[in-house]
């Protein structure tokens, strides 16, 4: 995972957004504008440049009791202004696995 | 099955209590990230894209039903229903709860299963042939130094903070199914020619960014200077293994810039000052261990029972008996491998449901014991061969009988990218397409053996680099790309496989896999000529050639 530590350079040539996950349980979360996280991409708050997401990053960052691991993540904005993940890693991060989970399916023998 | 004593099961329940109050502290704030990283990686807790990731360690790849079943309830309770078995002899569960793993610890403590040393850079699990203490032809069961390993490193204070994590494993038959030349540390147990026991230790194998394989070491080392010798060679990588580049902080990269000559001097002088010493093995130790591990009093049964010979006429069940069924050490007796590499499936899971089911049948037909091979397939180690017919009906009706063992669908994979921080490429999706692509049966018999062993980034958790077929996920330009590679084995002939030609993107990787059997198919000198065998014959030119010849 990309750690906030190497993301000290920050550049940004799309939308983007500050991830985390949920340190109680690890679940995947996203920095809003209101200084919260929410396990929905579309609450985020998006950042356009730099300084933005650097100022983003070190707020999300501090709050170490509740987060682990924040960093920068690439997003697209929709037509009707909607967030969608800007990678497939950030998209299975953020819609799961791209598989069947074994006990959902029973497995073709 | 080893029997843990006082000491052990105090060290396991104390470790939990530790880990519980480590966990409060951190969930209070009383501990930073930092702070607790370390302490969560020695107890096997990692963080992954969804979720933390709980990895368990089956020490030499043995479990009793009541283990598994455990194992069960720990997918059933606190995570989504199944786990996944690795390459080196653990289970891992994927969506565990940071907040309940003291209790699914707790739950496992008390069947003396753990999580100790299955992350950080200490000496992980030590893993050892699936078919120990079992097979013919073997010179003694591996498992008792595996334990004698397994006590002496576990926190060893000295090893717990090394430049890098280490990796044991053990094998005492000539066919090596623990794949030990792809370890740090490779143990052959074999006998001299003055008839006593003892290790051709090798030395600095690994895969990951810098593949090797490893160099022996010292030809023969007695049993009872095991722990010595092992120590001298620990104490020289502690000495003198980089702590200033997790790239190069592998023991392999140390045997490799010394070169193992120089490398076994510094061993050598270490290990004259220490061999007299405390880790001197004596036979009392040893036979305590020994002790410890219990076998079945097996009945005396024909080798070929009535019950097997009207199976027989079954061809569905004959198509599994020769390839899952294999020679036991005791007459009447098999090994029966149960591949968890169904048509479609991910490699290496099994549900919470097929761990019961499994867990009952082990008490019913293997003495109540499971084993976990690093090809992420399980086996009954114990099965009368009366009672085939019977247990292959059972495993059917649970999932567990696709008689696929060692063909081309009996694919290792890692996580991948669907789970793994570290991951630029899907793995399962590629496995699943392969055992659709090579479902029908009878191909994938007229393939013969063949391996295919796929990873999602370079750090080789899938073992790509000793695959008959690696496959090797890379990101280009935010798209997944594989690297496919030919020619190697985890034998005992180990060997790295060589790279093809450019990556090819995620679309055309099972078309590409086609193209490199059916050239198998056709330059094979005869039909019993392995696909390893045909690359070692002519080199990867003409496999090549049929790849990119249209590409």
């Amino acid at each position: 995972m990309t750690s906030p530590l190497e993301q000290k350079k920050i550049k940004i040539t799309q939308p983007s957004v500050v991830t985390a996950n949920r340190t109680w349980d690890g679940a995947v979360i996203y920095r809003t504008a209101t200084g919260r996280w929410s396990t929905e991409l579309n609450e985020a708050a998006v950042v356009r440049v730099a300084d933005e997401a650097r100022a983003l990053l070190a707020e999300s960052a501090a709050d170490d009791l509740g987060a682990v691991g924040a960093y920068i993540a690439p997003v697209e904005i929709g037509e009707g202004g909607d967030i969608a993940p800007g990678n497939l890693r950030e998209t299975i991060r953020a819609t799961g696995v791209t598989i069947s989970l074994p006990a959902q399916e029973p497995a073709q023998v | 099955m080893y029997a843990y004593d006082e000491i052990d099961r105090t060290l396991i329940n104390e470790r939990v209590s530790e880990f519980r109050d480590q966990v409060k502290r951190r969930l209070t704030g009383e501990l930073t990230e930092d702070e607790f990283k370390m302490l969560r990686l020695q107890n096997g807790v990692y963080l992954q894209l969804h979720a933390y990731m709980f990895r368990v360690a089956i020490p030499y790849g043995t479990l009793s039903s009541k283990q598994l079943r455990r194992l069960a309830h720990v997918a059933r309770r606190y995570d989504r229903g199944y786990g996944h078995f690795t390459t080196r002899q653990n289970i891992q569960f994927n969506w565990i709860k940071l907040a309940e793993l003291p209790d699914a610890l707790a739950d496992l403590a008390e069947v003396s299963i753990h999580a100790m040393q299955t992350s950080g850079n200490n000496t992980r699990n030590v893993t050892s042939d699936q078919w120990a203490g079992v097979v013919p032809g073997e010179v003694e069961d591996p498992r008792i130094w595996s334990e004698v390993l397994r006590q002496y490193t576990t926190l060893h204070p000295e090893f717990s903070f090394l430049p890098r994590k280490f990796k044991f494993a053990i094998t005492a038959h000539p066919h090596d199914r623990a794949a030990i030349k792809i370890h740090d540390i490779g143990l052959r147990l074999h006998k001299n020619e003055q008839g006593e026991t003892g290790f051709e230790v090798m030395v600095g194998g690994g895969l990951g960014r810098t593949p090797f394989i490893a160099k022996t070491i010292r030809p023969f080392v007695h049993g009872r200077d095991l722990l010595s010798y092992v120590e001298a060679i620990m104490r020289v990588y502690n000495r003198y293994g980089r702590r200033d580049n997790i790239y190069k902080a592998r023991i392999k990269i140390l045997v490799h810039e010394l070169g193992i000559e120089k490398f076994g001097a510094e061993v050598e002088e270490e290990w004259q000052q220490i061999r007299d010493g405390s880790l001197r093995l004596d036979d009392e130790t040893i036979e305590d261990i020994r002790s410890r591990f219990s076998y079945p009093t097996y009945e005396k049964l024909p080798h070929m029972p009535e019950e097997l010979r009207k199976a027989a006429h079954d061809p569905l069940f004959e198509r599994w008996r020769r390839n899952a069924v294999f020679p036991h050490k005791a007459t009447g007796y098999s090994i029966v491998t149960i591949s968890l590499k169904p048509v479609g499936g991910p490699p290496g899971d099994a549900t919470a449901d097929q761990m019961d089911a499994l867990a009952d049948l082990a008490d019913k037909y293997s003495f109540g014991e499971i084993r976990v091979g690093h090809e992420q397939n399980l086996a009954l180690p114990h099965v009368a061969r009366r009672d085939l017919p019977e247990l292959w009906k059972a495993l059917d009706a649970i999932g567990l009988a696709t008689p696929n063992v060692n063909l081309v669908s009996d694919i290792i994979a890692c996580p991948g990218l669907d789970y793994c921080s570290l991951a630029n490429a899907r793995s399962i999706p590629i496995a699943q397409e392969l055992t659709r692509r090579f479902a029908n049966h009878d191909t994938a018999s007229l393939i013969g053996r063949l391996h295919i062993n796929i990873s999602g980034c370079i750090n080789a958790c899938g073992h790509h680099h000793v695959g008959h077929i690696g496959i090797l996920g890379v990101e280009k330009n935010g798209e997944e790309f594989y690297q496919i590679t030919i020619g190697g084995r985890a034998d005992e002939k180990a060997e790295l496989g060589v790279l093809i030609g450019p990556a090819v993107p995620y679309g055309e990787v099972a078309d590409v896999i086609e193209d490199i059997v059916e050239a198998y198919l056709a330059l094979r000198a005869a039909p019993d000529e392995l696909f390893v065998d045909t690359v070692k014959r002519l080199g990867v030119e003409p496999f090549r050639e049929r790849v990119y010849a249209t590409r």
